[in-house]
């Protein structure tokens, strides 16, 4: 198997503190990771690390091969890394179908005049658009919301849709922040078969950061935990869980 | 696109066709007074601007208060090209041809003053918009141009320091603007405009690109996430808003004989009056805004009866129709008495 | 020398601008709105002052108190009847709008009251000036009183804002509408209280500005209004000493602007200054930097 993601001593301070220090992270094809750690541990800054929010003042990620680390988030997102956020940021004035097709704006294109005018080269395109949207949305069980406003979804469907949304880019690495927070057992169920099935389905590269312990046992294979911005311990899911450090750092030290 | 949509789309066009053909067959059986007839294009050009502004408000997500600069910007050029070449060019060409040249300019300064302004956020990017507003109409304010055997003059000061042979045409007389403009537009053509903004920015906003826009409207950093160029789009939709600006400004300047750039007119009062056609009329609904600019561009015209009252009561109808859309108080009273008149929240 | 006159008289139009863009950036902070009939309190202001000095011809205390007094009551009010109920609508632009209706009401309520015609104001300040370098310089008396008031305002401000217990609560709510209101504070009053201090301080600044440049028609505050919103976002809006230093440099460049570049070109040049400056630092002179958290 190809490496999917390979990045070394990442860093990064904000104001003399270091959130991020020397992390390096290295994710095969097809691996469904989990970075965990405690609160302000440092993983969703490395998410945003890695999608281009902030530069790294240190380290490099290396993405299928090629080098992106000083790439925007924009073309982060073009090289194939698209992610979910851990406060839920949808298009909330945009029905769910229309959030979906934002996301699959650089697969499909017409000139901005063709838009305008509503060419045949415009209606045929977005007849495509519309067919690919609705395909996505029915593998997440979403189609019967298509014409819903994304704002009045109940909160587990929003989190659905966000990672629907991040699938319509085609990333080749899927970034989940949280995807869990805030559901009840039923939804959170739901989303490890969602997630399980998209990874099947795709073929996906998966890392997410998660708090749920049992989601976290449940479907990575590999863990990473973070603690105060550095790496505590890598490895296998199980001998990870079983790392006293890790635990010291979960349920604190007395 | 929903079929919803769709019909979204062609009642606003259908709305505006009955409206015009309406103003036509009281004009032509006489019934309406020539007062209200000297209001038709002016009521055009307000809801083409307010077009183009919800545009930038509503469905960019930035507040402009510098809109009646773009219309500035189109009425001068446009009407300087009229003017000068009132004897050259024939009637029908020359208007198409300044309506070209108004727009082109408009959009370019929409375009060049997008640039900087679009680096700033919320109340910093509508102050700026607001100070390049008063920018523009300043300079308008303070140009004077002349052409004579020797080619163009020009000067920021007065008349004599253009320099110019006495023989020449004075173009632009500084606050005094260009007198004489020809008044090429008609009600006929500003509806025609109006037609063609609106089927501009409902297409646009039905697109790959106006799904684009309103995603960088709802939510930036996801916009960017989803491999969304945030500059190129705020650009675009800026820009395509000040053109449609700009084509209002030519139908202003080609509608009267005296174009000066006078604060009621170009002014923040004017850029403010046309949010508030957008605003009342619903931020983001197109319709909305045309509705709107018709309805309280004639409202103190309506109400010219009552003289010296009359825009101390639109003020009043202004602030309680504000408070009465949306103070939550208010709102809650009309859920529970008004239920009926509520329509169902569309996706937009 | 003749320099240094313009200069003076850039320090008391910016002195003016500094006070009026202090009210402005004081309920900007607060109420998180542009209260755009905030300039026209100032011409409220002033308009009572001619009618109680001129009209009635009572003495120039009077007036100035009873302006005072009256631009107080009329900023609550305001503020509670047609911002107030807007405090939750979701959207900046409905009490923005509304703001805006406020103002064309005042402006149009003077023309029916006083007519539109210029109205000569009579200085309230008798005092003739100074004359200093054997006649080379001549300072007038509004000029001078003009920039000590608003010293004098800027120092009271400061000391109200950072030694009060009303002061403290204005700077909670400013952070935070709904943490203020857990920590006991009351939300309703502390807004009040600013409004009544902004609109307080748009009389004085009415005052001395038309006794400045003494003519007086509805639509005077609107265009100074703007300026002083110009200066307080220059300065960083929601920061008092950034109000004072925007409306003086406003003043300054204006003045020198008029004389030495171009008199018709003033205002363009004092936008252009505003554009300039948010370019450099897009939150103004002295305002906080925010950044959205991902």
């Amino acid at each position: 198997m190809a490496t999917m993601l390979d990045a070394k001593n990442l860093s990064i301070s904000f104001g003399g503190l270091r959130a991020v220090d020397d992390f390096t992270i290295k994710i095969e094809e097809g691996e469904l990771y989990g970075l965990i750690g405690p609160n302000g541990a440092g993983k969703t800054t490395v998410f945003n690390l890695l999608t281009g929010v902030y530069k790294p003042d240190e380290g490099r990620i290396i993405l299928g091969g090629k080098d992106i680390t000083r790439l925007d988030p924009v073309h982060k997102n073009k090289s194939g890394i698209a992610r979910t956020f851990q406060n839920i940021r949808l298009y909330s004035k945009l029905s769910v179908i229309d959030n979906v097709k934002v996301g699959l704006h650089n697969q499909f294109h017409y000139s901005t005049l063709a838009g305008i005018l509503h060419t045949p080269s415009y209606r045929k395109v977005e007849k495509e658009i519309d067919e690919r949207a609705r395909d996505l949305l029915s593998v997440f069980k979403m189609e019967q919301h298509a014409d819903v406003l994304a704002s009045n979804l109940p909160y587990g469907e929003q989190r659905k849709l966000e990672i629907a949304r991040a699938m319509a880019t085609e990333p080749k690495l899927l970034l989940l922040d949280e995807p869990a927070a805030g559901m009840n057992p039923n939804e959170t169920k739901e989303l490890m078969e969602t997630i399980s099935f998209i990874r099947e389905k795709f073929g996906m590269t998966i890392l997410l950061i998660e708090h749920d312990m049992k989601l976290v046992s449940g479907i990575c294979e590999k863990l990473t935990v973070l603690n105060f911005g550095r790496m505590l311990a890598e490895g296998g899911t199980k001998e990870v869980l079983g790392n006293p450090e890790v635990i010291k750092a979960y349920l604190g030290d007395d | 696109m929903t079929m919803k949509k769709i019909q979204d789309k062609y009642i606003t066009y259908g709305m505006v066709v009955i409206a015009y053909v309406l103003c036509e067959i009281l004009m032509r059986t006489g019934i309406m007074s020539s007062h209200i007839k000297g209001l038709l294009v002016p009521m055009c050009y307000y809801a083409i601007v307010a077009v183009g502004l919800n545009l930038c408000v509503g469905i960019l997500g930035e507040l402009s208060l510098g809109h009646a600069g773009f219309m500035c910007v189109g009425a001068y050029t446009s009407a300087l090209f009229s003017f000068a070449m009132e004897d050259v060019i024939p009637t029908v060409p020359r208007f198409i041809m300044a309506l070209i040249i108004g727009v082109a300019f408009s959009t370019l300064f929409g375009f060049l003053i997008g640039i900087p302004v679009l680096r700033l956020k919320g109340d910093y990017l509508a102050i700026v918009t607001l100070a390049f507003g008063e920018i523009i109409k300043n300079i308008f304010n303070a140009v004077y141009l002349g052409i004579d055997d020797a080619g163009l003059h020009i000067s920021l000061k007065d008349m004599s320091s253009m320099g110019m042979d006495p023989s020449g045409k004075i173009l632009i007389n500084g606050a005094q603007g260009i007198t004489g403009t020809p008044s090429d537009a008609n009600f006929t053509i500003a509806a025609f405009l109006l037609l063609a903004s609106l089927f501009v920015v409902q297409n646009l906003i039905n697109s790959r690109d106006g799904r684009a826009i309103m995603a960088i409207r709802d939510n930036r950093i996801a916009a960017e996430s989803n491999g969304i160029n945030i500059t190129k789009y705020k650009m675009f939709a800026f820009t395509i808003s000040a053109a449609i600006a700009g084509t209002a400004g030519v139908l202003f300047s080609h509608n009267i004989s005296t174009l000066t750039a006078t604060s009621q007119y170009f002014g923040y009062n004017a850029s403010i009056l046309i949010l508030v056609y957008v605003v009342l009329g619903g931020i983001g609904n197109i319709r909305g805004s045309v509705i709107a600019a018709v309805i309280l561009y004639l409202l103190p015209e309506l109400l010219r009866g009552l003289s010296d009252y009359r825009m101390l009561i639109y003020s009043i109808v202004l602030i309680v129709m504000m408070l009465f859309n949306w103070a939550p108080k208010a709102r809650e009273f009309r859920e529970k008495h008004f239920a009926f008149l509520n329509k169902r929240k569309e996706a937009r | 020398m003749s320099f240094l006159t313009y200069f003076i008289n850039g320090l008391s139009l910016g002195s003016i601008y500094a006070i009026i863009a202090l009210g402005y950036t004081m309920v900007y902070g607060i109420a998180k709105m542009l209260n755009f009939a905030h300039g026209d309190f100032i011409m409220v202001g002033c308009y009572v002052v001619f009618t109680v000095v001129s009209t009635m011809g009572l003495n120039p205390v009077v007036g100035i108190v009873v302006s005072i007094v009256i631009c107080t009551l009329l900023g609550v009010t305001t503020e509670k009847v047609a911002y107030k109920p807007l405090r939750n609508a979701g959207s900046p632009l409905a009490v923005l709008i509304t703001a805006i209706g406020v103002s064309y009401f005042l402006e149009n309520a003077a023309l029916l009251i006083f007519g539109a015609d210029t109205k000569a104001f009579t200085s309230v300040i008798p005092w003739e000036g100074i004359i200093l370098a054997g006649g080379a310089l001549k300072i007038q008396g509004v000029t001078i009183i003009t920039i000590a008031v608003s010293l004098v305002i800027l120092i009271v401000l400061q000391t109200f804002i950072y030694k009060t217990k009303a002061g403290q609560a204005m700077l909670a709510v400013s952070e935070d509408k709904g943490a203020a209101s857990l920590m006991g504070i009351d939300v309703n009053k502390t807004i009040s209280l600013t409004f009544a201090i902004g609109s307080a301080l748009a009389a004085i600044a009415g005052v001395l500005m038309c006794s400045a440049y003494p003519s007086l028609t509805p639509y005077t505050g609107a265009m100074p209004g703007i300026k002083a919103f110009v200066a307080a976002v220059l300065g960083g809006i929601g920061s008092i000493p950034g109000a004072m230093i925007g409306g003086l440099i406003l003043g300054i460049i204006e003045i020198l602007g008029k004389t030495y570049v171009s008199s018709q070109l003033s205002d363009a040049i004092v936008f252009g200054i505003l554009v300039i400056v948010l370019l450099v630092k897009p939150t103004g002179i002295l305002g906080k930097n925010v950044q959205e958290k991902v």
